[in-house]
């Protein structure tokens, strides 16, 4: 059949399986929202209060789904306010398909109103971008973003599309969704080495990351664990992929990681890391890494084996398909020496007596009694983003939706609204002051489309992990990071029509989360917290194990 | 780590913006690129890129894993430069005067050079070969006045009938 451009984004769109996208209108894409008025029963538009909003839900709900999200936005501003979630979402790994407007062909180039080279300036942002010059490419360009979104290691595909295209006219025929690319496994001979350097281990560990997520090969790590006797951490793009309560789950390692399972990886002679990048928030100082273990890493990028890290045995292939090869080659081991050292890593972890009252940790124990297993938590960056990776206590895979490579300041309310829409189920934003400054305008967007969403709001008045740095890396010169501001949040929920309520006990929020998961739309719990509480334990940046801070004196 | 020099062929697909898809990669992951040649091939859907760069071993996976990466890339290829016959262009310009001139031409002739332009003050030369046959003609001529240079980058193809179109998969 004969259609426009614009008509044809939107039908491929809805024959790509989408079902919601998340957007902003103007000019120069008006031309698709006029298409996806005509659509709008088979595809839903989520209007966002900012186009960067946009990006974070359209992240949130592929983060939570697994699936693609979807952004529209116009050409110039609309387009540049993109940049930090399509940036979060390539650190992340995350599918999602990005179409911009631009102004006509004939005035590309020429500095016209609202032009930008959002292909060039996405360029290093995304897994590729698309300038769409001519409408009979429309089609297959948006099918190929999909595909590519998808494939290997998932990312964000913009596809930019000047206004002339999306009014020209050419024949459309639907197609069926496009499917990743076939996974496949690791080449036989680098799996018989790595299966012989994991047999030969004393003390093997287990890391994965998010690509373990993606791959879907939890019961095979669980099994290889079991096999190896082994102890399992992640990082934090892991957390949620194991139930928190999995016996072999040490939890996130790293500079902010549990004690023990930070110590089991320093201490580990072979570390078998999955679908993790070795960042350096979980090195530390690399030269100082893990020093005595052995590398086995097996990621679907091959540009990640041995680039932070040396691995001893670089795998590149599907981790679920891997492991499926690899377990067979495997001696089954009880290891009691091994066990007996995490066994004391894990005491000394527990010896610890946490204070009582309204702290971040039991703010977060108290949470944990309200999620039911399929409760979405989106966390913005910082303190309060380390305490719920922490404390959260999780049953279900992709539940917790956090930045965690590009670390993201304003990334948690648009993901939970977006984790929202994609589940189904009423959904959790731990944030903090400064975090929910950034972006709290979304509020909007959640009481607009009724989003029931609890938000806890850890408010020490301070962007407690610089200061938090300051105390211990720089005398105490708190410059900058006291946030002098009078923001009543309780009444500024109000005043976007959501509800919220103040609170400075631990009896409080108890009573306040009641109320909140009981509530029709978006729910603000401004909890107060002291702004000297640490997240702990901390390995100092650049530092190794040895450095790694437990305790902070007065 | 030593520092090693590498040529790596790659088969890229013909399309608008493509160099510059790969420059910006080199660019943001900080690799120490020598020289950069692009041109078109056999066949209309590919153009190659041929890159000289420095590094050691694990700069270059990491330079050939991240080519890989980019959609536009159909085929790498890393040249051994014995197996390879590996070429630059050389344009050099000299001043020419009589103290000089036979000196000059000698050394033409010697490395089989040519002179493309000759005038009362000037003299064109050119000069193909591997780059330390062009860095060992330059290195003589500095004996003498040196107007402008002017070199193309390596380019490169395997000894054999191999083909780089082999490595697309």
């Amino acid at each position: 059949m004969i259609l426009s451009g614009a008509d044809i984004v939107v039908r491929t769109l809805i024959e790509q399986g989408s079902e919601v996208v998340f957007g902003y209108p103007g000019g120069q894409i008006i031309n698709v929202y006029d298409s996806l008025y005509k659509y709008q029963d088979e595809l839903r538009h989520v209007l966002t209060a900012h186009e960067q909003g946009a990006t974070h839900a359209a992240d949130g709900y592929a983060r939570a789904t697994g699936r693609v999200g979807v952004v529209i936005a116009t050409s110039g501003p609309g387009a540049t306010n993109l940049v930090t979630g399509i940036a979060t979402a390539f650190l992340d790994s995350v599918p999602m398909v990005v179409v911009t407007g631009n102004v006509p062909a004939h005035q590309i180039g020429t500095d016209s109103f609202q032009e930008i080279d959002i292909t060039g300036i996405t360029l290093p942002i995304t897994k590729h971008n698309y300038f769409v010059g001519a409408v009979e490419d429309l089609a297959d360009t948006i099918r190929e973003a999909f595909q590519l979104a998808k494939s290997g290691r998932p990312g964000p595909v913009l596809v930019d599309i000047p206004k002339d295209i999306q009014i020209a006219k050419c024949d459309y025929e639907p197609a069926q969704p496009v499917t990743p690319d076939a996974p496949w496994p690791a080449k036989d001979v680098r799996i018989q080495e790595a299966a012989q350097c994991i047999n030969d281990a004393q003390r093997p560990f287990l890391y994965f990351g998010g690509g373990l997520v993606i791959s879907g090969a939890q019961k095979e790590l669980l099994e290889l664990a079991e096999a190896i006797d082994a102890p399992i951490g992640c990082s934090l793009m892991g957390v949620s992929a194991l139930p928190t309560d999995s016996p072999r789950f040490l939890g996130m390692q790293g500079m902010h990681g549990h004690y023990a399972a930070s110590m089991a990886m320093h201490h580990a002679d072979c570390i078998i890391a999955l679908g993790g990048r070795f960042n350096d928030r979980v090195t530390g100082n690399r030269f100082k890494f893990a020093t005595g273990a052995k590398i086995v890493h097996i990621d679907i990028d091959g540009s990640e084996l041995s680039k932070n890290i040396v691995a001893a045995h670089a795998l590149r292939g599907d981790i679920k398909l891997t492991l499926q090869k690899l377990l067979p080659l495997i001696r089954p081991t009880r290891r009691p020496q091994w066990q007996e050292l995490i066994a004391g890593y894990r005491a000394a972890e527990a010896s610890e007596t946490p204070p009582e009252g309204l702290t971040p940790r039991n703010a977060i124990l108290t949470l944990n009694r309200y999620l039911n297993e399929n409760t979405p938590v989106a966390t913005d960056v910082g303190q309060h983003q380390m305490w719920a990776a922490q404390h959260l206590v999780f049953h279900r895979c992709r539940r917790f939706l956090s930045s965690g490579g590009l670390g993201t300041m304003g990334f948690g309310l648009g993901a939970a609204i977006g984790a929202q829409m994609g589940t189904g189920e009423r959904t959790v934003l731990i944030t903090g002051d400064g975090s929910f400054g950034m972006n709290l305008n979304e509020l909007a967007t959640a009481v607009t489309n009724r989003v029931p969403l609890v938000i806890l709001l850890l408010n020490n008045g301070v962007l407690g992990m610089v200061r938090q740095w300051q105390t211990l890396f720089f005398d105490k010169h708190y410059s900058n990071t006291i946030l002098d501001r009078k923001t009543d949040f309780v009444r500024l929920a109000e005043a976007f029509g959501a509800q919220g309520e103040a609170v400075d006990t631990l009896e409080a929020l108890d009573h306040a989360l009641a109320r909140a998961f009981q509530a029709q739309g978006p729910y603000v719990i401004d909890c107060a917290i002291g702004q000297d509480e640490f997240v702990l334990p901390m390995l100092p940046p650049g530092g190794s194990m040895d450095d790694i801070i437990v305790k902070v004196g007065d | 780590m030593n520092q090693y020099k590498y040529i790596i062929a790659v088969l890229v697909q013909n399309q608008f913006g493509v160099l510059n898809r790969v420059t910006s990669m080199f660019r943001r992951r900080q690799f120490n690129i020598d020289t950069l040649t692009v041109s078109e091939t056999e066949s209309p859907d590919y153009s190659r890129i041929t890159v000289r760069f420095h590094g050691d071993p694990r700069t270059k996976h990491q330079l050939v894993e991240q080519l890989y990466k980019l959609p536009v890339v159909s085929a790498v290829e890393d040249m051994q430069p014995d197996d390879a016959v590996c070429r630059e262009l050389l344009l050099i310009k000299m001043e020419n005067n009589p103290a000089s001139r036979s000196d000059i031409l000698a050394a033409v002739e010697a490395y089989g050079a040519k002179s493309e332009d000759y005038t009362r003050d000037s003299i064109v030369i050119q000069l193909t070969g591997d780059t330390n046959r062009i860095d060992a003609f330059i290195n003589l001529m500095r004996d003498y006045h040196i107007l402008e240079i002017c070199r193309t980058g390596v380019v490169a193809l395997e000894r054999g009938c191999k083909t780089i179109r082999e490595e697309i998969n």
